[in-house]
């Protein structure tokens, strides 16, 4: 380790893999229906896809959770997403194509993409 | 490792270890790999999470679901429900993380965890200790590349005095005080030795730091080194901890790779290394001279002080000797600054305080608390209290140099001054529970039994005092007490206290004097009343059978292994006490609560 530079650049290499695991700076919540409504749906590909877009753009402050059937199986895929302090956020019928957007306008630029809403579709 | 989205992080401590956490972890690995995730989800093994109770234990992240007592066979489960389809699989969770109303808390709410802090163990349960890059990514090594290119040694030394850190091996020296002594000294060669002998029985914090965040502690010598001027280093670790010596050599390794030990570490021109030394285990190892003369590769032996070890220590130059979880603390009082550490804790004792919780508590394991948490909260709201609602009678802090608080003092906020006040001490943070059915003059025995056999013989008033009061006590309890005896327990106590030559015997008294302050009716019943009043000295039991009571039922009389029960079918028994082991079978089986002991 011959700088502070050097130990700089392992720690940031290291933080993506580990961020999930420190609680305190998570802003944002990705959480997607993996039941098998929402698997049969397709909704592997769009978290696999949110993984690595998030991970594409540095995001280390969000993570990506899985949760069960919401009870809209013919919606699926669902995913909502959580940002801190605000309301969360529901999509559906998500495809992998669907994600860079979310993460572009929603989670990095505050807007929600209404027309993938439940509110816009459902 | 592309896709990681979950993290399974299974306890690697010592106690999930030996409740074979291993094969869970090599469970999840087959499962993960059979169900074609395993590029997804990673599985780690951690140090010790605190709970052994629980063990063996996992966290699941993202969601930070906290699995208790993981069989193999529930291994399947979580990954089918959880990592597969997102549904926690609310039966295997620990128990105290799932609501009334069937919700599920968050780990940092849940009673074990709410009313901690953990400092020193900050990333156990968290990190992979086998692997450097998780430390860095939880900003390892910042605080030593901020020491050796933005600090000089005096304002290294100056932080760790103002953060008020005090030594948590035992006597509670303050550490940069220490720092300084062997900054002063002049020399060509000093030391820097980590004391992780943890010989108290009954403690395993320091293991536990070694186990979960070895560099943590590679780190702080470091610093240390640079602070006094030394270049190397020595970990005094017991045979006994073999998986901590592995992690800590593993961790060295690693830290040699990435040149943070070694020559000029950060480009400057500081250079530092480090060697673990094994010791047999031997309790006095753990006084800091007998440590320095073991690791020369001597016998074990303790030396009288002055001269101090800042002075003159290993090989005859200055050394500092801290404990393994006042190192833990050092990087981050350097990393967040000595105002956050102060903050934390008592006026006089600074920071938190990690102790192994075990004997009769629920929540066996290790907490850190702040400074000044009162007893009542480590033993109810985080121990769970005793178990099968008995009651809690005393706490033992200090192992076999401590001694017992009374539940009278069960409000008394714990740090160094308050614990010495009232004839304990803090110990390196060993504390063991007791209840009602303790007997305290048996404690006494027992601790005082450790020290006789631990004495390393070299003074006459350990070697030879310490078996004295020995064997009063061991007449005590067997019933043959007679006159006298506490007043010359007590006359033995204070001069082996101001004649021994180390900590070992200065301290030995300590839970002779302590439970005779708090229980010294016990002591009276024993000799005067041949009487126990927990009724756990086996030679002054006694079984009755009550007359009034007994059916006649012949149950006990079946039971008895010794056959000294006595009686016709539908009269009452009677019990032969010359014949009688004790044993207590008769009194477990009888229907009628007709048997009784005192
Ligand atoms: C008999 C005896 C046993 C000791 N055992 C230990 C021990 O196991 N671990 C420890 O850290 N300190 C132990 N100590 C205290 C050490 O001598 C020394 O004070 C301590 O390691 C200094 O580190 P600290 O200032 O960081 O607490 C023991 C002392 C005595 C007298
Ligand atoms: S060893 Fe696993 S929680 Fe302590």
């Amino acid at each position: 380790m011959k700088s502070l530079a050097e130990l700089q650049a392992i720690r940031n290499r290291m933080l993506e893999q580990v961020n999930m695991r420190k609680d305190d700076n998570i802003d944002t919540r990705v959480v997607v229906g993996m039941a098998t409504c929402g698997i049969a749906a397709g909704a592997r590909p769009v978290m696999l896809e949110f993984v690595e877009e998030l991970k594409r753009r540095g995001l280390d402050n969000v993570t990506v959770a899985q949760t069960g059937c919401i009870g809209m199986c013919r919606l699926e895929p669902i995913v909502e997403v959580y940002v801190k302090d605000q309301e969360k956020v529901t999509y559906i019928h998500m495809t992998p194509e669907k994600v860079a957007r979310v993460v572009n306008d929603h989670i990095v630029n505050g807007r929600p993409v209404d027309e993938y809403t439940i509110g816009a579709q459902g | 490792m592309d896709l990681i989205r979950s993290h399974v992080m299974v306890c690697g401590g010592t106690g999930c270890t030996s409740s074979n956490s291993a094969a869970v972890i090599a469970e999840f690995e087959k499962q993960l790999t059979a169900k074609g995730i395993d590029k997804e989800v990673k599985v780690v093994r951690t140090g010790c999470f605190g709970l052994c109770e629980a063990g063996p234990v996992c966290i699941v992240y993202p969601e930070g679901s906290f699995y208790a007592h993981v069989k193999v066979e529930d291994v399947e489960r979580i990954v089918e429900e959880h990592l597969i389809k997102g549904r926690i699989v609310k039966d295997l969770l620990y128990k105290g993380a799932v609501k009334e109303d069937n919700t599920i808390k968050s780990l940092d709410k849940v009673d074990f965890y709410k009313k901690q802090k953990r400092v020193a163990l900050r990333n156990c349960g968290v990190i992979d200790p086998e692997n450097i890059d998780e430390y860095i990514a939880f900003d390892g090594y910042q605080a030593l590349g901020k020491c050796l290119t933005e600090m000089t040694r005096e304002d290294v030394i100056d932080v760790i005095l103002k953060s008020g850190l005090r030594g948590r091996g035992g006597a509670g020296f303050p550490t940069g005080l220490k720092w300084k002594f062997a900054y002063n000294s002049q020399s060509e060669k000093k030391y820097v030795c980590c004391n992780a002998d943890e010989g108290d029985p009954g403690a395993f914090m320091d293991r536990s730091v070694l186990e979960g965040d070895p560099h943590a502690v590679i780190e702080a010598m470091a610093i240390a080194g640079y602070a006094i001027g030394a270049d190397q280093g020595y970990i005094y670790c017991r045979a006994e901890y073999p998986i901590a010596v592995k992690r800590m050599q593993i961790a060295i390794k690693q830290a040699r790779e990435y040149g943070l030990l070694g020559k000029n570490i950060f480009g400057t021109d500081f250079s530092f290394d480090l060697d673990v030394r094994l010791g047999a285990g031997a309790f006095v190892c753990g006084e800091e001279t007998a440590l320095m003369t073991s690791i020369e590769g001597k016998r074990g032996e303790p030396r009288p002080r002055p001269p101090f070890p800042a002075v003159k220590g290993l090989f005859g130059q200055p050394t500092i000797l801290n404990n393994v979880e006042t190192y833990a603390n050092v990087p981050q009082i350097i990393n967040k600054g000595w105002e956050w550490f102060a903050s934390m804790g008592t006026e006089k004792s600074k920071g938190t305080k990690v102790f192994a919780l075990g004997g009769k508590i629920n929540n066996t394991g290790l907490v850190e608390v702040p400074m000044g948490t009162t007893l009542r909260e480590v033993i109810y709201d985080i121990g769970g209290g005793c178990p099968n609602g008995k009651k809690f009678k005393a706490a033992q802090t200090g192992g076999p140099s401590g001694g017992c608080i009374p539940a009278s003092e069960l409000d008394i906020e714990i740090d160094y001054d308050n614990l010495l006040a009232i004839g304990s001490m803090m110990g390196s943070g060993g504390m063991i529970v007791m209840d009602e059915d303790n007997c305290m003059v048996d404690i006494a025995r027992f601790f005082l039994d450790f020290t006789v056999d631990e004495s390393c013989g070299k003074c006459a008033p350990c070697r030879i005092g310490t078996k004295r009061m020995l064997e009063i006590l061991e007449r005590i309890v067997e019933g043959k007490g007679e006159d006298g005896d506490i007043e010359k327990l007590e006359t033995l106590a204070e001069t082996i206290k101001a004649t021994a030559l180390c900590g070992l015997g200065q301290t030995a008294p300590n839970p002779v004097l302590s439970t005779l302050k708090y229980y010294r009716h016990e002591y009276e019943a024993h000799i005067y009343e041949k009487r126990c009043p927990a009724g756990q000295c086996k030679a002054l039991l006694n079984y009755k059978i009550d007359p009034d009571k007994c059916k006649g039922c012949t149950l006990c009389a079946r039971q008895c292994p010794a056959n000294c029960i006595s009686g016709k079918v539908r009269e009452p028994h009677v019990i032969d006490n010359s014949k009688c082991l004790k044993c207590g079978a008769c009194m477990e089986k009888c229907k009628f609560g007709a048997i009784s002991k005192g």
